[in-house]
């Protein structure tokens, strides 16, 4: 299908793209892979008055290091994070996730910062976020805002992100001497999750294991020990939604099936 | 700034497998078909328009992109090539192509453009790829003749020749 008319706009800064957003507010959407957007106009899940285009927005392309993290700018693409020299080395929870993000042919137009704002309950990026702690920054007019990924991803295709407000960037913290691990289960490679998990091993032993596809957002939790009945314990209290790929006890399943096989490869990775 | 509203339609130029080329398009209108409605390169195919199909894929810029998950107003200025470049002005199949038709990599041949596409991308800036790796990028593909192997044995052809 086509998409219904809209108007398209494409600010040359961030400072133009931000004062599109204050005049347009809900009636705008921010074009930057459309890898996610550009699927749903051409079905017609959604209706927009504006696209505003910031994929050409130089200063949105760029990924730096910033206050102990890795700051990656909103027209940054999956492709160009993949490709980055240091990325195994500062970021390899990311490095782990990225190749299950779409396919070769989307990521190389759908970015990073995309992903997590468009709030996938099975996204591998939000996940990868949301594990690390990381960050979203927000600017408006009104100035800048920084949220945790647990506060700014709020549900289903929801976040906390304010009308007028674009995200510039999303901040992934560094990890020193950590092991970490990356797994998913999905109909097809490429496809959403059913079940995503990831797990972080801090260096004093401790494990924070999260799991997307479980809830309407990923969720992050610390596990003692070898992680066996705090895993069953968990499963059990998580929603684990329906939908056409899967029930919750299959969601629950592939859970408690796939969490000792990641949790295991993170301990592996740290030793 | 560019702004265009839905009602007008937007000069776009670009470059098309070398030529210089100018059509009008209103915002909504997907690159796909601006290539194949507005410029007449038909050899760029439509199938599912929700980008997982990948048989509309093109390179912008020498990039492998899902065109129907581009508007044709975002590819002013870009250098787009489609499987139309790939042949000589005689006809003569270029290696990947002949590598195909020595595999039997296609049947009815509907996804061939975009496959043929994503592999001149892919092999540029990985030249001997394993053959997990070219399932990988075939994952962004349907086929619905082919079962994929022959697609998988005439990658593998030409990036051991290479």
């Amino acid at each position: 299908m086509k998409p219904r008319p809209f108007d398209y706009v494409r600010p040359d800064t961030v400072e133009q793209a931000v004062a599109l957003l204050a005049d347009y507010g809900d009636e705008a959407r921010i074009l930057a892979g459309g890898q996610s957007l550009l699927p749903m106009l051409n079905l017609r899940l959604l209706d927009v008055g504006v696209l505003i285009d910031i994929s050409r927005i130089a200063e949105l392309d760029s990924i730096g290091e910033h206050a102990g993290g890795i700051e990656i700018g909103a027209a940054v693409t999956q492709n160009k994070l993949m490709a980055w020299p240091a990325l195994a080395q500062k970021l390899p929870l990311a490095a782990a996730a990225l190749p299950f993000v779409g396919h070769f042919q989307t990521r190389n137009k759908g970015t990073v910062c995309g992903s997590i704002a468009h709030a996938d309950p099975s996204s591998e990026l939000a996940l990868t976020l949301a594990v690390l702690g990381g960050e979203v920054v927000l600017r408006s007019r009104r100035g800048t805002r920084v949220l945790a990924a647990g506060e700014f991803q709020e549900d289903m295709l929801t976040t906390a992100r304010a009308p007028d407000e674009l995200i510039v960037a999303v901040r992934f913290p560094l990890l020193a001497g950590q092991g970490v691990a990356f797994r998913e289960v999905a109909r097809r490679h490429g496809d959403f999750a059913i079940v995503a998990v990831a797990a972080v091993v801090e260096q004093d032993g401790t494990l924070r294991l999260g799991v997307g596809g479980m809830a309407g957002k990923p969720m992050v939790r610390r596990i003692e020990g070898d992680g066996a009945s705090a895993v069953h314990e968990w499963a059990e209290a998580l929603e684990g939604f329906e939908d056409l790929h899967a029930s919750p006890a299959l969601r629950r399943d592939l859970f408690r099936n796939l969490a000792p096989l990641v949790i295991e490869e993170a301990q592996k990775c740290a030793a | 700034m560019r702004r265009v509203n839905r009602d007008e339609k937007m000069r776009v130029t670009l470059t098309l497998n070398g030529r210089k080329l100018s059509g009008d398009a209103e915002p909504r209108l997907l690159l796909s078909d601006f290539l194949r409605q507005v410029l007449g390169a038909t050899g760029t195919h439509v199938g599912c328009e929700h980008g997982i199909c990948g048989a509309c894929t093109v390179l912008i810029d020498g990039i492998a992109t899902r065109s129907c998950l581009t508007l044709a107003v975002q590819a002013e200025g870009r250098e787009i090539t489609t499987v139309e470049s790939l042949a000589a002005p005689d006809g003569t199949l270029n290696p990947l192509q002949q590598a195909f038709r020595n595999n039997h990599a296609l049947q009815c041949g509907f996804c061939t453009p975009g496959i043929l596409m994503s592999f001149t991308d892919y092999l540029a800036r990985h030249p001997h790829p394993t053959t997990a790796e070219i399932r990988e990028v075939l994952s962004g593909h349907l086929c619905r003749c082919t079962g994929y192997a022959g697609i998988v044995a005439a990658v593998e052809e030409v990036a051991g020749g290479g």
